[in-house]
């Protein structure tokens, strides 16, 4: 016992010898947090768009004015004839165009069904659809305003559940809390005992009477450590400056963090251990868990969209099962007996990883 | 210029040397670029809908059949209490709830006025968005094809007719594609050149480099060559199965591409190493590194639009080098564009890659 807690505090003044990694690692995730919690959002407000008007009546006119004042929209650049369309679009500033036919007016006073086409730039498909429906819906109001059509009998109200105002915050704001967490629980262990390697120092590790589950448990305790400050300030963070509901119970949510964080600190370890150097280390928990992360965890994209065989390698990322826990109970107030299924597959993927580690771990150098 | 071959074959040797490298390097983004593009994508499918029905009538029955027939909604139950849909949204177990109302067929018949309601799981938001909209097409739909029994025929009033420029098909891929092929190159070049200074530094030999004539622009030069040429093979290799495996259009100039990439990784190397010349251990390097390429990426407009950022965080993308080379990618292969429509990208990039590595050579000193 007296050697293990002398290995621990070897690991502690080893991180706290280098000052510079200390301020990279506390401050980073909240410079992160703040910066991704602002700016990652798929709302979209004031896109700009072109307007082509080959009427010119009373009726264009106040179309035009209601899709300005409807606040997705901001009308950028009139146009004057069909050829403009492809000139505002390759300069990449308009999203969309929409053309009033020729008559409009008159056709709609009439009912002979007035024309208006909507040309996206589909370039980026997510923003033209979403953009099109918007319009769609205005121009559907525009439509019964008008006169042209009776108003419907039939009225569907829709009410957003948890997130009255659909604000996106709710979903990229957890997601954001949770790939930081892990990705800078994983960097800080996977490079530590490729270091020691590097530098020679694992030799004396490993001639000394310590077991190579005593080196492993000694290596996660102080980044565990480390990890739950920074798991505090992001959570904190979430709270009062994103203000995310805590509608759950904090023990269990504690309790839902040091596992994961554990999953994410032995991840760490075990690409320390196959690598061997810091740099190999480096590039596999940089380049092999971010984009995989970012993408399979359904923390942007949803997962329920991606083809099966993905869905199921999904699976086995233990930040989409973190971001379904923290979401339910934060959000939700859900208690365990709702998320005992992704606490237990999380747990089952950190014994996995334990195991893997011990045996992946080298008591011998070559 | 011999010193400067030099430097380039020890470091081609000393990258190859390590057996892991070179799976790391070629087959690891490759593997990502052909299975995560897949991932990419926001169409909204699958979406697991609960419906209460409370009239349980003629009218309802047609509008749950013509629910379940549709591709975008999975029916997961049907009930007459709230409670057991609400119970399913708790448990993440169903998205939205559709509930149809006492007596609604009976009025819908007799023109008067009705309601139908929609409960969404609202936390993620696109999502509660999207399957809304959806599902308030489907009952328009609906109610015109009741209308048509009757042996009307209906006018829109207004007829929309929308075509998708570029990608008619709204083919996600062809957006994600190239982004994702500008980000695994990227990080590669990054990290490979961020790492490498600082390496020697902390395994001692860059004390024989400093007592070697070679002058300070050499080194760096004679360090950035390996890692052009690595990044621009991996660009070219990403790039044949962007075109050949998902079939991404090429409108644009593939000079004009190549210009961009070559200056662009020079940008891109020229950071990684002013930050192996201002940091002392690999690891502060690895996570230095590492901080600024996920703000890269995540503020690129890769994955998110710019514009739905806020205005100081979309101020913040300006000095962001990827945004500009994902933006010009995007532009040239998708929509053709030619040069001069992006020509301020790339008086951007050339600027901050001349500056990005005159900063790197003044800070690499020779002496320790």
């Amino acid at each position: 016992m007296k050697t293990f807690f002398a290995f621990i505090r070897k690991e502690f003044k080893h991180i706290f010898r280098d000052k510079r990694t200390l301020i990279i690692l506390f401050g980073m995730p909240i410079v992160q947090i703040i910066l991704f919690g602002f700016a990652i959002t798929t709302e979209i407000n004031n896109a700009d768009i072109s307007f082509l008007d080959l009427s010119h009546d009373s009726y264009s006119l106040k179309l035009k004015n209601k899709i300005s004042a409807s606040g997705y929209f901001h009308i950028d650049d009139e146009l004057n004839t069909y050829s403009d369309i492809e000139k505002s679009f390759s300069k990449g500033k308009s999203k969309l165009t929409v053309v009033v036919g020729e008559n409009f007016g008159t056709d709609l006073i009439n009912s002979k069904d007035a024309k208006i086409e909507i040309i996206t730039d589909a370039s980026d498909p997510n923003t033209a659809n979403i953009l099109s429906n918007y319009l769609s819906a205005i121009i559907r109001d525009f439509t019964i305003e008008s006169g042209a059509l009776p108003p419907p009998n039939l009225v569907i109200h829709s009410q957003m559940l948890y997130n009255p105002e659909n604000k996106s915050v709710f979903m990229f704001v957890p997601g954001v809390m949770t790939i930081i967490l892990m990705l800078v629980s994983a960097m800080m262990t996977s490079i530590t005992i490729a270091r020691e390697k590097e530098l020679g120092t694992m030799e004396i590790l490993l001639v000394s009477p310590l077991k190579p589950i005593v080196i492993i448990i000694g290596k996660v305790i102080p980044y565990m450590v480390l990890s739950i400050v920074n798991a505090m300030t992001i959570l904190l963070l979430g709270l009062f400056v994103f203000h995310i509901p805590m509608n759950g119970s904090y023990p269990l949510l504690f309790a839902e963090i040091i596992l994961f964080i554990l999953s994410s600190l032995i991840l760490g370890l075990l690409i320390s251990t196959v690598s061997n150097s810091q740099q190999t280390a480096m590039l596999i928990s940089m380049m092999g868990l971010m984009l995989p992360t970012i993408l399979l965890s359904g923390f942007i994209f949803p997962v329920s969209s991606m083809p099966a065989i993905l869905q199921y390698i999904s699976n086995i990322i233990p930040a989409k099962w973190f971001i379904v826990i923290i979401k339910s109970i934060m959000l939700k107030g859900a208690g365990f007996g709702t998320i005992a299924f992704e606490t237990y597959v999380i747990a089952f993927i950190t014994l996995i990883l334990v195991i893997l580690t011990i045996k992946k771990f080298k008591i011998r150098l070559e | 210029m011999r010193r400067i071959i030099y430097i380039v074959e020890k470091e081609f040797k000393q990258i190859f040397r390590n057996k892991m490298m070179k799976p790391i390097l070629f087959l690891m983004p490759l593997i990502q670029l052909a299975v995560l593009s897949y991932t990419a994508d926001f169409t909204v499918k699958n979406i697991r809908i609960y419906i209460q029905d409370q009239d349980m009538a003629s009218v309802s029955s047609r509008l749950i059949n013509k629910i379940e027939a549709s591709d975008n909604f999975i029916l997961s139950g049907v009930s007459f209490t709230y409670e057991e849909g609400f119970n399913n949204i708790q448990k993440n177990d169903i998205d939205v709830i559709l509930s149809i109302p006492e007596h609604f067929s009976r009025n819908y018949n007799s023109r008067r006025p009705t309601s139908l309601y929609i409960t969404a799981d609202a936390i993620n938001s696109t999502k509660a968005g999207i399957s809304t909209n959806y599902l308030q097409h489907i009952i328009q739909d609906f109610q015109i094809e009741e209308v048509q029994k009757r042996g009307i025929t209906v006018k829109p009033g207004i007829e929309v007719i929308t075509r998708n420029w570029y990608n008619p098909a709204l083919d996600y891929k062809f957006f994600m594609v190239p982004g994702i092929l500008v980000l695994l190159v990227t990080m590669i070049s990054l990290f490979l050149s961020g790492m490498n200074i600082v390496r020697e530094k902390e395994v001692g030999t860059i004390e024989q480099l400093n007592v070697t004539p070679i002058k300070k622009y050499q080194f760096i030069i004679g360090k950035l060559l390996p890692f052009l040429i690595i990044g621009l093979i991996e660009f070219t290799i990403g790039l044949v199965v962007a075109l050949f495996w998902f079939k991404v259009p090429f409108l644009g100039s593939i000079a004009v591409v190549y210009l961009f990439t070559f200056v662009y990784l020079i940008l891109i190397l020229g950071m990684g190493m002013f930050i192996s010349t201002i940091t002392d251990t690999q690891q502060q390097a690895l996570f230095l590194s590492w901080f600024f390429s996920v703000i890269f990426i995540l503020m690129s407009g890769l994955f998110t639009p710019i514009e739905s950022m806020p205005g100081w965080a979309q101020k913040i993308t300006w000095l962001n080098p990827i945004k500009y080379y994902v933006e010009v990618i995007r532009l040239i292969m998708l929509k053709g564009s030619s040069f001069s429509s992006v020509r301020i990208n790339f008086l951007i990039i050339t600027f901050s890659a001349v500056l990005v590595n005159l900063l790197a050579i003044r800070n690499y000193r020779k002496t320790a």
